[in-house]
């Protein structure tokens, strides 16, 4: 997921993110004495905004935690912390639709007396617009390609008519899909297919943020200084499951203070929130351990990879042994304490992270006999397995990020490339070059080792498994080939494309097969994943109500402030 | 004061005697000797170049250090170590207390040279065993690269100002080309396209890879060519002009030798004062450069990369920046007392001109 890659540039690849969620460290919310009450102004503090606003192309956690107050789509996750949270349920549609002519149509009746922000009545034909700015402004997914119509669509214009076909009488929208896509209604749940009124500049609205449905709308965003959200006058609740009415009367988001100022300022309850997206630093850490602060932190489980991809077309690891070999030499011990000690991170082995559908512990690559969990490293088998590929002395490039936690992560590969008999050397780039330059295949020659995070986009299996190991993800030459390792395998494949079929229609089973995929690609070794991250959220004790959900992390607005 | 300074200075040897005066030799009026004698009277210089010498000579003990006094591999991560401390076995990195135990902090200063004197950075490394290494690396590239960098400048100098015209203009505004970038923006982008490649480069027999420090070292030579360049060609420009060239000419003096044997060595001084700045300069650059990642790459060190790796630690291990940071302002420090005692040296007159 692209998505959040662009959250790891802006937040600088945060070590300090992400969560076990509920079952993990949880602090206790809140003081029981407070009350919910509306009113007042939730500060968020972030060290640098998120881009470019318009919800067509912005990519980023940042603002997608404040698009969710402000618009809303047709369906949406349960605005509740926890697991829940993962769950669909109607938003601006009344029901959740049932996909006809064999998963390739999708008819959603749209709820009527709803008004924009600007005072403008929410439509079925807005929807035209929303989707065809995804092909003009242009989106940054392919999320949307399946439209009928939407192969013919760019830039330059779009029409999508066919594939998108609203009745402002009968105020029914009518989604026409060229082939089936069982993960539709996920998509339709995140902002890029959020409503905006008919009208809207068909191209890049820059800093200026569309009108929307939701409880607030935005009042100015400057990259430079802050974005200010202020109540959408129009706004009532018409499900709450999905769009709440938020506490707060203003929501500001503050830019570029360093992370530990931000932590001093809310430490001394001079704001609401230090962004979670920003990583506080490893030696502020230490007091917010302060029991002082012990109802201020929350740390939960992030749905997240870290890893570092292999490069399958080069030597040493277009060979198998070789992958495995640094597979079972990772000292992930020694990553978990470069990601803040194991109250930060979870070592693992396999692609799919824990709590996410079809998950089931599997580690090979460990000493001992407990393929359920990482231990430690098994040199002695890694040293072996070398040998057998007749690899050692190889020179290997361990490509990663110039920032704190990326050349730590960087020099532990090295290190424990070094320990299994490669030469390991280092190749340091900036966040922002870094990612484009590995997902390069132009680039291939350049690299045998590249540090890799991802956070899914919405909770399925294919986020992880087909965006990432999927040989349809492979675009040789474009700086958007998220299939870093170039790994394909036929078969793994085929089962990938059965389970996404079987999805619509019997999901037990296709979770199943997409475990399956799960224990293949790990056996395959294309990555050496490190650990599953998590996430620290720092709070003013003024703010209570804290909740947690796994698909937009922190809930601003239902929180309420004393 | 040494005999020949008090000689030359009609010092209480010389008083008083019946003898007759004794002028000094012609080498003792020699301009060098005579420089020479300046920069020993002056004694800001002489302490800086001892503090200088002295960071020079600690820093090539690096490895003596490390291997024999410290025991640490100073390359090598070391997040499950542990080291002694107050007799006491403790782990080099020390999870965060409290309830939640967030972060694994580094061990802090013991002050105890066998073991971890300065403490540990955030991999688990001896910073004391690292400030060492990373000074050789700094000074490494510091003075090559100043070297280097005054060597071009000083040839292309002397081609456009004794050459002028068409070749002097081509030349000056290829200097132009280069001072017109931004320092920092030009390193950075050169250092990024060199350090993507695979295969590192071939510049003649000079076989540079990725983690090379000749490429820090080239990199800052080149950028501040420009620097050097113009006084030096200024100075040709004046010299070429004086009687003794011409004279050189008159008699057919080839130009290599009008170049190399007449005007070369009339110009060399300005190239002489600047070079410690020079190197003053290029060690801060470097430090830039590897504190943004771009300069020294793992597992070697600079101080820049040390000051890098300790600002996610300042609030609970400042040393570890703070080492470097006080080496590099006594280095700096010291080189500049230094070139203008050289300046001072070498060019009286402007002694005279500040006093005045």
């Amino acid at each position: 997921m692209k998505s959040r890659w662009a959250i790891a540039i802006t937040a600088t690849a945060a070590i300090t993110i992400i969560t076990a969620c509920s079952t993990s460290i949880k602090q206790p919310s809140s003081p029981a004495s407070s009350h919910p009450a509306s009113g007042g102004t939730y500060t968020i503090l972030a060290n640098s905004a998120f881009g470019v606003a318009d919800p067509a192309q912005n990519y980023t956690l940042e603002e997608w935690q404040l698009l969710i107050d402000s618009h809303d789509g047709l369906v949406a996750f349960q605005r509740v912390g926890g697991l829940p949270g993962t769950k669909l349920v109607p938003d601006l549609a009344t029901s959740l639709p049932v996909p006809a002519n064999g998963g390739k149509t999708y008819v959603f009746h749209i709820r009527r007396g709803i008004k924009f922000s600007n005072g403008q009545t929410l439509k079925p034909s807005d929807f035209l617009t929303t989707f065809e700015r995804q092909f003009t402004v242009p989106g940054p997914t392919t999320f949307y390609n399946g439209l009928v119509g939407a192969s013919a669509c760019s830039t330059k214009g779009c029409d999508l008519s066919s594939g998108v076909v609203a009745d402002d009488t009968g105020y029914t929208l009518t989604l026409n899909l060229t082939t089936p896509d069982p993960e539709l209604l996920d998509q339709l749940a995140l902002p890029f297919a959020y409503a905006v009124p008919s009208g809207t500049s068909m191209k890049l609205t820059g800093n200026n943020v569309p009108p929307g449905t939701g409880p607030y709308m935005w009042q100015s965003y400057n990259p430079n200084a802050q974005a200010v959200m202020v109540r959408n006058p129009y706004f009532h609740v018409w499900n709450a499951a999905a769009q709440p009415a938020g506490y707060p009367d203003q929501i500001i988001e503050k830019y570029g203070l360093q992370v530990s100022e931000e932590v001093t300022e809310v430490e001394n309850g001079q704001a609401s929130e230090v962004f979670d997206g920003d990583q506080i630093p490893s030696d502020r850490l230490a007091e917010l351990n302060s029991p002082r602060f012990a109802s201020q932190v929350h740390v939960n489980a992030l749905t997240a990879d870290w890893y570092f991809a292999l490069n399958t077309k080069k030597a040493p690891f277009n060979n198998v042994l070789a992958r495995q070999a640094i597979n079972y030499a990772a000292n992930r011990a020694a990553y978990v304490k470069i990601a803040g000690g194991p109250s930060l991170a979870v070592p693992t082995c396999q692609v799919l992270p824990p709590q996410f559908p079809a998950y089931s512990p599997y580690c090979p690559y460990t000493a001992g006999s407990d393929h359920t969990r990482w231990t430690a490293p098994d040199l002695a088998k890694a040293r072996q397995l070398v040998q057998q590929s007749g690899t050692a002395g190889t020179k290997v490039v361990v490509n990663g990020t110039t920032d704190e936690v990326g050349k730590s992560l960087v020099a532990q590969m090295v290190a424990d490339l070094n320990a299994i008999g490669y030469k390991a050397s280092s190749q340091l780039l900036t966040m922002s070059i870094q990612y484009p330059f590995v997902q390069n295949s132009s680039n291939l020659g350049k690299w045998n080792v590249a540090w890799g995070a991802w956070y899914q986009d919405y909770p399925a299996p294919s986020d992880f498994l087909n965006v990432l190991l999927g040989c349809g993800t492979i675009h040789p030459n474009s700086d958007a080939s998220p299939n870093i390792a170039e790994y394909c395998s036929s078969a793994t494949q085929t089962q990938v494309d059965q389970a996404r079929t079987m999805g619509a229609s019997d999901p037990g089973k296709a979770d199943q097969l997409w475990t399956q995929v799960d224990r293949e690609d790990t056996d395959a070794a294309p990555w050496v994943d490190l650990y599953n991250p998590k996430q620290i959220d720092f709070l003013s004790s003024k703010v209570h109500g804290y909740q947690w959900n796994p698909q937009w992390y922190i809930l601003i607005d239902q929180q309420w402030l004393s | 004061m040494t005999a020949t300074d008090m000689a030359a200075a009609g010092g209480p040897g010389q008083s008083g005697t019946a003898r007759p005066r004794v002028l000094p030799g012609p080498a003792a009026r020699s301009p060098w000797a005579i420089a020479g004698r300046r920069l020993r009277h002056n004694r800001s210089a002489m302490a800086s170049l001892v503090l200088f010498m002295l960071i020079v000579a600690i820093s090539l003990a690096a490895p003596l250090y490390a291997h024999d006094i410290a025991h640490v591999n100073p390359f090598a991560n070391n997040l499950n170590g542990t080291t002694v401390v107050g007799g006491h076995q403790v782990p080099i990195m020390q999870q965060g207390g409290g309830t939640l135990h967030l972060g694994e902090t580094p061990i802090g200063p013991t002050w105890d040279m066998g073991h971890y004197f300065l403490g540990a950075d955030n991999l688990g490394r001896d910073v004391a065993a690292r400030l060492l290494y990373g000074g050789r690396s700094s000074l490494e590239i510091g003075i090559g690269s100043a070297l280097i960098c005054c060597a071009i400048a000083t040839l292309v100098a002397l081609a456009a100002g004794f050459f002028g015209g068409a070749v002097d203009a081509l030349l000056s505004r290829l200097m132009d080309l280069i001072w017109a970038f931004p320092v920092y923006l030009l390193a950075i982008s050169i250092s990024t396209v060199l350090l993507t490649r695979a295969n590192g480069m071939q510049i003649g027999p000079l076989h540079l890879v990725a983690g090379s420090l000749w490429l820090p070292t080239l990199i800052i030579a080149l950028i501040y060519v420009p620097y050097v360049y113009r006084p030096v060609r200024g100075q040709v420009l004046s010299v070429v002009s004086r009687e003794y060239v011409e004279a050189a000419i008159a008699q057919g003096a080839s130009n290599v030798r009008l170049i190399f044997s007449e005007i070369l060595p009339n110009v060399v001084s300005v190239v002489i004062v600047l070079f410690p700045l020079m190197i003053a300069t290029n060690i801060l650059t470097e430090s830039a450069l590897s504190f943004l990642s771009i300069g020294v790459q793992p597992p070697n060190a600079s101080w820049g990369t040390i000051i890098s790796d300790g600002q996610q630690l300042l609030y609970t291990r400042p040393w570890v920046s703070l080492a470097p940071g006080f080496m590099i302002v006594l280095v700096v420090l010291s080189l500049n007392v230094l070139g203008d005692g050289v300046r001072d040296a070498l060019d009286p007159r402007a002694k005279v001109r500040r006093a005045g």
